[in-house]
């Protein structure tokens, strides 16, 4: 049987810093896993992924939540980042599916779940571009990601 | 290349059915774990619990819910929960469709769970549920028991543990 699970490349953060990449990566894929349990420093503004180091607001999301008392819905248009996690005392748990991230036709799509003490979501996300992915950025803009943080990008190969 | 993405255990219900589903001996050789559970139980449609190596302390988790008709958001002190299971009130020959995810399991931080679960049943209500649940112990994972909130495991439920590896 083929392997069609792959690990890519994963790191653990020694010390806090405001991004972790992972670049060069290769189109031999369908999709991509990123798997992040990641700690913030402090309450950012923003925190997400971004792709191939596009910091423009080339990206939107469309998010359902819940807190643990009600559900709620929302989007944000014209963002700078696929919707991370929000600040919370412990590890948030982020797992992104990036489908078919290395044909050069359509904009790119993302699922991602989110988990934490005090919250529960997911996310859909969209990147305006046509470009194959060959990085994905982890981010925030307050603060740092902090000791710990794990962050592990796998790569999923179709039959 | 590795294989990163191995089956370690799958457990079927037989014909008695069975009051929980149990993974032990675990071993510490992978970096996360999926569960994937597909199941129905001997009575009603009912929440799936989970413990980590027998302990049913220092648990917590949010659940995120539709219904088909409304949407919902619960708070556990106490419990975590991964989805539910079909029951006695559902379409008959239909199982749950769960999965549970468990990162850097062998850590001594505290550990994560993200659960994605539906019990489509082409009937009036079903539900599309998102957990995420928290298990504050620095301890390794060894054990996993899945649990009915109330009711058993029916005959030909199934759960398979995955291990997977970053490198």
């Amino acid at each position: 049987m083929p392997t069609t699970y792959e690990p890519i490349a994963t790191t653990t953060l020694g010390s806090a810093q405001s991004s972790v990449t992972f670049s060069g990566i290769a189109g031999t894929y369908t999709d991509l896993v990123l798997v992040a349990q990641v700690k913030y420093t402090a309450n950012p503004s923003y925190a997400g992924i971004r792709f191939n180091s596009d910091s423009g607001t080339n990206y939107s999301n469309t998010q359902i939540r819940g807190n643990g008392s009600s559900a709620s819905s929302g989007r944000n248009t014209n963002a700078g980042q696929i919707t991370g996690g929000s600040y919370t005392t412990g590890f948030t748990l982020d797992i992104f599916n990036i489908m078919n991230y290395s044909n050069s036709t359509t904009y790119k799509t993302v699922l991602r779940r989110g988990n934490q003490s005090d919250d529960v979501a997911a996310t859909v996300g969209l990147w305006r571009n046509t470009n194959a992915i060959t990085s994905v950025s982890y981010i925030i803009d307050t603060g740092n990601l902090d000791t710990g943080s794990t962050f592990t990008l796998y790569g999923i190969k179709a039959a | 290349m590795a294989t990163t993405y191995e089956a370690i255990a799958t457990v079927t219900v037989g014909s008695g059915g069975a009051a929980n589903i149990e993974f032990t001996s675990i071993p510490a050789t992978y970096t996360d774990l999926l569960v994937k559970i597909s199941a129905r139980l001997t009575g009603s449609n009912e929440a799936i619990l989970i413990n980590f190596n027998n302990s049913s302390t220092n648990l917590s988790s949010k659940r995120l819910y539709g219904t088909g008709s409304a949407t919902g958001s619960s708070n556990y002190g106490s419990t975590v929960y991964v989805g539910n299971a079909t029951g006695t009130g559902d379409t008959a020959s239909t199982f749950c469709n769960n999965e549970f995810y468990v990162p850097n399991y062998a850590s001594s931080n505290n550990k994560s769970v993200s659960s994605d679960g539906v019990t489509e049943n082409n009937g009036t209500t079903a539900y599309a549920i998102l957990d995420a649940g928290l298990w504050s112990n620095s301890a390794a994972i060894t054990s996993i028991k899945l649990i009915p909130n109330a009711n058993n495991f029916a005959q030909y439920s199934t759960a398979t543990l995955y291990g997977i590896k970053n490198s």
